[in-house]
């Protein structure tokens, strides 16, 4: 299918949690979902036998700036091979995106390094605690407002 | 070797002073303590490897702290690896000696701007003997590297104290 037809498929399916549609003037054509229902729009992209994502190929964190975080995936089909990006936008103030850790077990570690470094919780997600940096980190560093502590564990930090 | 050059011709007696014996032992089996931390490590292995040949350096690299004489520190060392290079560094017995390889673990390299994660030079937490450049380092450097660590322990006495 392009990109095209797999928005249209969404967008009959889920006529309310789907936001935003972007197939041209874009690298990767993307639908943009409502993040407490994105479970539900992966399911579908998952089981449909005319789509069959069955492969999640990334999930990232971005900071928009301007209060704004998102969430983007990238899904690919192995079996018709097509692909499609998900998106979600959160609020920097209470970041909270739907877990799809019960769709693709991929998103597990994922979603924790989204956590780790952008701070986005995931509702329904298993095990969520950082992945990458120390527990007792402070903050997320790929956000745009971090600033770098000036100590750890009594090691200097900056240059 | 130089130190035994024309020492055996008169009945079989080698005369040498206890420094020189010492610090050509010491010098000569420096047994390295085995990890690595990024691509610096890609190149180590690499002059540990038949190509290059640390082995006639005497360098073998031992899986435990308690059985190495020199850290090779390959690579960029994170915070959250710095503690345990400090406990590393801390088991093993002395007289140790640290080679700080490659600009990560020299100043921090690219990462010293936005590596927020990243320690800027071990030497803000180990003593390092001889910092190699690059990166990362190609073998040869490496092993001039570890040439400066010999010619520095041969420098060494019983009588004068070691660095503080």
């Amino acid at each position: 299918m392009i990109p095209k037809e797999i928005c249209d498929a969404v967008k009959a399916k889920f006529a309310e949690t789907v936001l935003d549609v972007k197939t041209e003037g874009v690298l990767d054509p993307f639908i943009r979902v409502a993040p407490g229902q994105i479970r539900d729009v992966c399911l579908f992209l998952r089981d449909d036998d005319s789509l069959l994502f069955d492969s999640l190929m990334c999930l990232s964190g971005v900071d928009y700036q301007g209060g704004k975080l998102g969430v983007v995936l990238h899904l690919h089909s192995t079996k018709w091979n097509h692909k499609i990006a998900l998106k979600a936008d959160v609020q920097a103030d209470n970041p909270v995106c739907q877990s799809v850790e019960s769709v693709w077990k991929t998103a597990n570690w994922h979603e924790r390094e989204a956590y780790d470094l952008f701070g986005v919780r995931f509702d329904g997600h298993p095990d969520l605690r950082r992945i990458l940096l120390p527990d007792d980190w402070e903050g997320f560093p790929l956000r745009k407002d971090y600033t770098l502590p000036e100590y750890y564990h009594g090691m200097k930090v900056p240059y | 070797m130089g130190l035994l050059d024309q020492k055996f011709e008169n009945g079989n007696v080698v005369i040498t002073s206890l420094d020189n014996l010492l610090n050509w032992a010491r010098l000569s089996s420096l047994w390295g303590m085995q990890f690595g931390l990024a691509c610096c490590a890609i190149e180590m292995m690499a002059t540990g490897a038949s190509h290059y040949d640390f082995d006639r350096f005497g360098v073998f690299f031992r899986g435990t702290p308690r059985q190495s004489d020199v850290m090779i520190v390959a690579g960029t060392v994170t915070l959250k690896m710095a503690e345990r290079i400090k406990t590393l560094f801390d088991q093993m017995s002395e007289p140790r000696y640290v080679i700080s390889m490659g600009s990560c673990s020299n100043c921090g390299g690219p990462y010293w701007e936005h590596g927020y994660h990243v320690l800027k030079g071990v030497d803000r937490i180990i003593p390092v003997d001889v910092y190699v450049p690059g990166c990362p380092p190609r073998p040869e450097a490496l092993m001039e590297g570890l040439m400066k660590l010999q010619e520095k322990i041969r420098g060494e006495s019983l009588a004068l104290k070691k660095r503080a």
